[in-house]
Order: C-alpha cells, then sequence, then structure tokens
C-alpha cells in the first residue's frame, strides 16, 4: 500500500511541482526569520534532537550553517523530520526550504524529481552488516539471506542491482527507519542489514555486542551524499552550494571557529583566506548576502574538520575515519571549488 | 429432624455446601473440570512461569535507573536501561515545547481534567456551571497553548510527544461525535442532496486509508493552495483525523439509529414532534445509548491512529522514541522505548474502556438478559 501511496504522490507531486516552486526562497527565509531544513526522524551522528529537543548531528549543523550564513544566527532553524518517503514531497512542495537528510545524489532525483544538489558533503557506500557467527566472509556467499532494507531508498535499489548482478536472491524485509533495521536486526529477523557504511558503523556500536557482528568488506554502491534544494531557484541553490563549499574550503585554508576571528579581522597576506572572510573580493553580494556570510558559518558552525569531528569521527560513539571524506591535500576527495 | 424445629417461613439461609465455594472449589470449577482444562492449565502455568520472572528480572531486579548514557547503563546492570526514559521523558511529554513555557501544557492538562469531570460524571457539584466551562475549554486550551494575548506564542511545530497525542487524540474525539452524528442523520434523510452527499463522505473516508490523507494534508494541499499560502500542519491532520474519525462515527451511529424499532419513530411523529425535537428526545438517546461500545471503539481507533502522524514527520511519542533512539548514546533501546510508549497507550485506551462499562452499566433500562 505504501509503494502504491509513494508513487501516486509522487507522480502528482511532479506533474504539479513546477507550478509552485517559489521564486525567491532567499526573500521568503529572511521574511520568516527562520529556515525550514528537512532532516531525517533520526539518525545517529547525522540527526537527532537531544534530552532538551534541541537537533543536533551532522546533516543538522549544515542546515544551521545555511542559516547562520542567510538569517545571521544558526539557531534559526526550524526542523522538518522526514522519512525516506516524504523527504522530496517536502522539499517540492516548500514545506521545507532546503533539505540536509543523508540523501544520496541520484541522476533521476537530480533530473526527474526536479531537484538541485548541493556540493557532496560525505562521501559513503553501501555495506553488509552480518553477525560473525554465520560464518560468511564475502557478500558473494550470500545467496538466499533475508536482508533488512529501508524501503523508498536507494539501497533498496542498489541491493537488487547487486544480488542479480551476481545471481543470487534474497528475500526482503522491509522497514522503514534506521532503528527499525536495528530492532529487527537484532531481533534475528533478518540476517543481514544494509545501508550505507556510516549508519552500519553506528548500527554495529548500538548493538549488545558488537564483536559478535562484522561488516563485510564489500562496498557495493556509490553513496555521495548531499543536501539539495528544489529546481527553480538556482540564487538559492548557490547559497545552498557555496556554504558547503566555504566549510569545506575552510578546513583546507585552516580556518576554524577557534581562529577565524583573528583571521578575518583584517586582510592577511593569504588571498584565499582574504575572499571567504569577504576581506577580498565582494563574494557574498554574488548570491545575494553580506560580505560576513562565511565568517559568521564558521563562527557559529565550524569547518568540515570540526564538524565531522564533532559528531561522527573517531571520538564519536560511531568512530567513522575520514577515509574518502579527508581532503584531496590529505588522501581524501573532499575538493571543493575555490571562493573567487 | 432437626429441620422440623423451623417455623414454615423462618428457616435460616444455610451456608451453600463446602465443595462449592472456597478456592479449592474455584480451582475445581476453572481450573481442572475436563482433560483439556487441566492441559491448558498447566501450559499456562509454564508460560507464565517461562515470562514473568524474566520480565521482572529485565524490567526491575538487573535495570539500571541511573546513568548518562547506555554504555553507563550496561555497566550496572544488564537488564532495562530505564536511565533513558528518566532522561528523555520531558521530550516525551512536551515535545520540543520552549521548557520555559511547559507550565502552560500543565495546567492545559490539569484544566482538561477538570473540564473532563462535569462531562463524564453526571452527579458532580456544581455541573451547570462546570458544563459551561468544559464548553470554554477549548478556547482556553488553545490560547495557553498557542500563546498569543500576553502569552509568549509557540508554533504547533514545537508540539510533540504525550503532548501532541493529546490534542489530536482530545479534538479528533470531541469534534467527530457531532460530525458523526450529523452525517448519521443525514444519510437517513429523506432530502436527496443532504444524503447523497452524507454518503458520498462517508464512503470517501471510510474508503481511503489515514496514511493517505495525513499524505495529502501534509504534502499536496500545498500544491492546490496560492503560492505563499501556509496554512499549519497540525491544523490540517486535526481537520483530517476528525473528518476520518467522523466517517467511522457515522456509520457506527447509523447502526444504533437502524437498531431502533420503527415504532419509535412513528410514536415520535404521532406526538407531534418536529424532526429536531423527536430526535434529540426520543430517537438519539436511545440510539447513542446502543452505540457506545463501537462509539468507544472508534474513539480507541482514532486515539491510537494519531501514532501515524510520524509519517508526515510530527513526532508524537512513538516519533521521539525513535528519534531519541538515534542520539548515539541511547541507540539500542527500543524495547525499553515501546514498553514505555505502550504503557501510556495502555492506561488511555483502558480507561476510555471501563468509562464506556461503565456508562453502559447506568445507562442500561432493562434490555439485557
Amino acid at each position: 500500500m505504501l509503494k502504491s501511496l509513494k508513487i501516486a504522490v509522487m507522480t502528482v507531486a511532479l506533474s504539479v511541482a513546477g507550478f509552485s516552486a517559489n521564486a525567491a526562497t532567499l526573500d521568503d527565509v529572511q521574511a520568516r526569520g527562520e529556515l525550514n531544513c528537512v532532516v531525517t526522524t533520526g539518525l545517529a551522528g547525522f540527526a537527532a534532537p537531544d534530552e532538551n529537543g534541541r537537533w543536533d548531528g551532522f546533516d543538522v549543523e549544515f542546515c544551521r550553517a545555511v542559516a547562520a550564513a542567510v538569517l545571521g544566527d544558526s539557531e534559526k532553524v526550524k526542523f522538518v523530520p522526514s522519512t525516506g518517503k516524504t523527504r522530496f514531497t517536502l522539499l517540492n512542495s516548500g514545506e521545507g526550504d532546503i533539505l540536509f537528510r543523508n540523501t544520496t545524489e541520484t541522476m533521476s532525483r537530480d533530473a526527474d524529481l526536479k531537484l538541485t544538489f548541493l556540493p557532496i558533503n560525505y562521501y559513503d557506500g553501501q555495506g553488509f552488516l552480518i553477525r560473525k557467527a554465520m560464518g560468511i566472509n564475502s557478500a558473494s556467499e550470500l545467496d538466499g539471506a533475508s536482508v533488512c532494507i529501508q524501503t523508498g531508498t536507494t539501497t533498496e535499489l542498489n541491493l537488487a542491482d547487486y544480488f542479480r548482478a551476481n545471481g543470487m536472491s534474497y528475500e526482503p524485509v522491509n522497514i522503514e527507519t534506521n532503528e527499525e533495521g536495528i530492532a529487527n536486526y537484532s531481533g534475528n529477523r533478518c540476517d543481514l542489514y544494509t545501508t550505507d557504511a556510516s549508519g552500519l558503523a553506528s548500527t554495529r556500536a548500538a548493538l549488545d555486542d558488537p564483536s559478535a557482528h562484522v561488516i563485510l568488506p564489500e562496498i557495493i554502491s556509490k553513496e555521495p551524499l548531499g543536501g539539495a534544494v528544489r529546481h527553480g531557484d538556482d540564487q538559492w541553490a548557490d547559497i545552498g552550494k557555496w556554504v558547503v563549499n566555504a566549510i569545506i574550503n575552510a578546513e583546507e585554508l585552516g580556518v576554524s571557529s577557534a581562529n577565524v576571528g583573528e583571521l578575518c579581522a583584517a586582510a592577511g597576506n593569504n588571498p584565499s583566506i582574504n575572499r571567504l572572510c569577504g576581506t577580498e573580493g565582494d563574494a557574498g553580494s554574488w548570491i545575494g548576502l553580506d560580505s560576513n556570510w562565511a565568517v559568521r558559518v564558521i563562527e557559529q558552525v565550524g569547518n568540515y574538520g570540526e564538524i565531522f569531528e564533532r559528531h561522527i569521527g573517531p571520538n564519536t560513539p560511531l568512530a567513522l575515519e575520514r577515509g574518502l571524506n579527508a581532503q584531496w591535500t590529505d588522501g581524501g576527495i573532499l575538493y571543493a571549488a575555490p571562493i573567487r | 429432624m432437626e429441620q422440623s424445629a423451623y417455623k414454615p417461613g423462618e428457616h435460616p439461609n444455610l451456608p451453600p455446601p463446602s465443595n462449592t465455594v472456597g478456592p479449592i472449589a474455584w480451582v475445581r470449577a476453572n481450573l481442572i473440570s475436563s482433560p483439556t482444562n487441566i492441559v491448558l492449565t498447566v501450559l499456562s502455568i509454564w508460560f507464565l512461569y517461562e515470562i514473568i520472572p524474566a520480565t521482572l528480572e529485565w524490567a526491575f531486579m538487573d535495570a539500571a535507573f541511573t546513568g548518562e548514557s547506555r554504555d553507563e547503563c550496561r555497566a550496572k546492570a544488564g537488564g532495562a536501561c530505564w536511565a533513558f526514559i528518566g532522561e528523555r521523558f520531558n521530550l516525551f511529554t512536551y515535545g520540543f515545547y520552549p521548557a520555559d513555557e511547559r507550565w502552560r501544557i500543565d495546567l492545559a492538562f490539569v484544566l482538561l481534567c477538570v473540564a473532563l469531570l462535569p462531562v463524564l460524571w453526571d452527579r458532580c457539584p456544581f455541573r451547570k456551571y462546570g458544563l459551561y466551562f468544559a464548553c470554554a475549554f477549548p478556547f482556553i486550551s488553545g490560547w495557553l497553548l498557542l500563546g498569543g494575548f500576553g502569552l509568549m506564542p509557540v508554533d504547533t511545530d514545537e508540539f510533540g510527544g504525550f503532548m501532541l497525542t493529546l490534542v489530536i487524540g482530545v479534538t479528533g474525539i470531541t469534534f467527530s461525535l457531532p460530525i458523526g452524528i450529523i452525517l448519521a442523520l443525514g444519510r437517513q434523510s429523506d432530502m436527496p442532496i443532504v444524503r447523497v452527499f452524507s454518503i458520498w463522505f462517508i464512503e470517501f473516508f471510510r474508503g481511503v486509508p489515514l496514511i493517505t490523507l495525513l499524505f495529502v494534508a501534509s504534502t499536496m494541499l500545498n500544491y492546490f493552495l496560492p503560492t505563499g499560502t501556509t496554512f499549519d500542519l497540525l491544523l490540517r491532520v486535526l481537520i483530517m483525523v476528525t473528518l476520518f474519525a467522523s466517517a467511522y462515527m457515522a456509520e457506527v451511529i447509523r447502526g444504533g439509529l437502524q437498531a431502533l424499532p420503527r415504532g419509535q419513530y412513528e410514536a415520535a411523529d404521532s406526538m407531534g414532534l418536529k424532526y429536531w425535537t423527536s430526535m434529540r428526545l426520543i430517537i438519539l438517546p436511545q440510539a447513542l445509548k446502543i452505540s457506545i461500545p463501537g462509539i468507544v471503539n472508534t474513539f480507541i481507533g482514532l486515539y491510537k491512529d494519531t501514532t501515524l502522524v510520524i509519517i508526515i514527520g510530527l513526532l508524537d511519542p512513538l516519533g521521539v522514541g525513535r528519534s531519541s533512539l538515534a542520539d548515539t548514546k541511547w541507540t539500542g533501546l527500543s524495547n525499553e522505548m515501546y514498553l514505555f510508549v505502550a504503557i501510556f497507550f495502555f492506561i488511555s485506551c483502558f480507561g476510555m474502556s471501563r468509562y464506556s462499562l461503565y456508562l453502559e452499566k447506568k445507562l442500561a433500562t432493562g434490555y439485557e438478559r
């Protein structure tokens, strides 16, 4: 039922999306004084409310960064929690201004669902979590396994592709959220849990005996995760794009929340830093903001490295390594376009 | 003979035979009356023996009640980690409501109890004034929860947790009953337009799943409204839930109306009563009384259906629980969370069901065997 519902809603949503796209999202957001940011209903490390109801996490920080740039205050965000099925509809219907919801950029979402993707902020890939006791060491031995899989996601499609390409069969156990996935997997209702490797790390950490479970070495897909906005407002898309780029560039240039005040107080010797700080050139005005936009972002939220360390880095329960998500200068593939 | 010592009519009540009273007789009659019964009894005892000690062990004996994270809980005890619920209790209760303003929810809840008392209990002192207050309550609570007029305004997207369940549940229950009555009468009306409208309304809302309606409310409506108009999400949800419940309510009440003998309608007509008077004085009191179990059934169903709002991103207790589990400090404690939410729903629903039994007993006027 949910599936046909989703298709029906998507179809109607898409057919009328063009009419409702509001051209001046920036004006709307500034008039409202609040950024509506679509996030997940909860994914460890990426977005979850704390005990006081304040949202926090890797994705959430990017929402806050956009709010800092556009409204001057990273707290002026209204979070719109969404499931995998509702996220794009919420964005396209105008309920949300921007989406940071560990969403994989794909061609169909970009073109067919009429989204504009922002630069990738996390490079992920889909993996498998399995009990050690099953004695399986490679994904190629998984024929006939039952798999817990979130519906409405790219992981669902990747799984089908992978098993088909390798001539194996599987039995899907459909779930809605990551939390349900943990419950089903730990309750032995499926042999395997599959989702993005970042999610598997947190899932494994949440199990009663993490050492009894193993993440298989195969990564079966590319999952470039990034924010998105709806089609029809290029200026708004540019703002999202350059906020993300500023966060990544800041790390590369060594600008952090600790030293941004000092580095940006006056124009220094490094022109790249000056352009980021707005002390040289006029980058802010190109996207309809003032010259301090990036300073506010870094002051209030931090650079990419800081955000990563705070929520998903080695010192957090998720304990993810930088890996692909290191700067290109450190052997990763984070390579943000320069601000100039 | 001893018995003959009593005069006719003065024979005292003798105690029942000793093998028909007392615990042993009860066990004989209820637990071991037949071979099937014996087998079932043994199986049940074995089942309880397997379940109860383990559950108690998990929930109380081996549970951790304090701690800052799941790891701290696990270090203390292997069972349940209630510290999680403790830390998140405010979030479960008030959702994202601003901390300084939570007294308003408490006050609204107390006023809800005060308003319900005269409605539910007909021997309540000062019932007349209580009923006036109950009529004013929706406006008072709306003001308290939303703010304005001197109170800090709070957006409805900050509603969540049990408070959200109560808002949706109480609003849906309050409005679906009158709308349901109107629809049920409309469906039986002689006026074709009213009848056709009622039938279409009922069949449409009964024929569409609530999730679909919520989905339409949350996302589709924006496509049809002029650009820039915003229309509060919670209000849209309240309207959809109310209309959905009304359609079910209408059919339950129609059942009650049809159970009345034709003579009741004819008697009302022959008294010369107008339509509304006859409905109010003769038909509806009887029809509603017959429908009580069905009405309460619909209420309970509606109340539990409020958990579906998570689909559209409103965080009811279940939603709050799920997103709390995504906090890296507490991941993996789903048993505690689901049990806690289940207890809340059980208390509410069991309360409603007991009240309906009380009402049925009170209103029973002689049909039961």
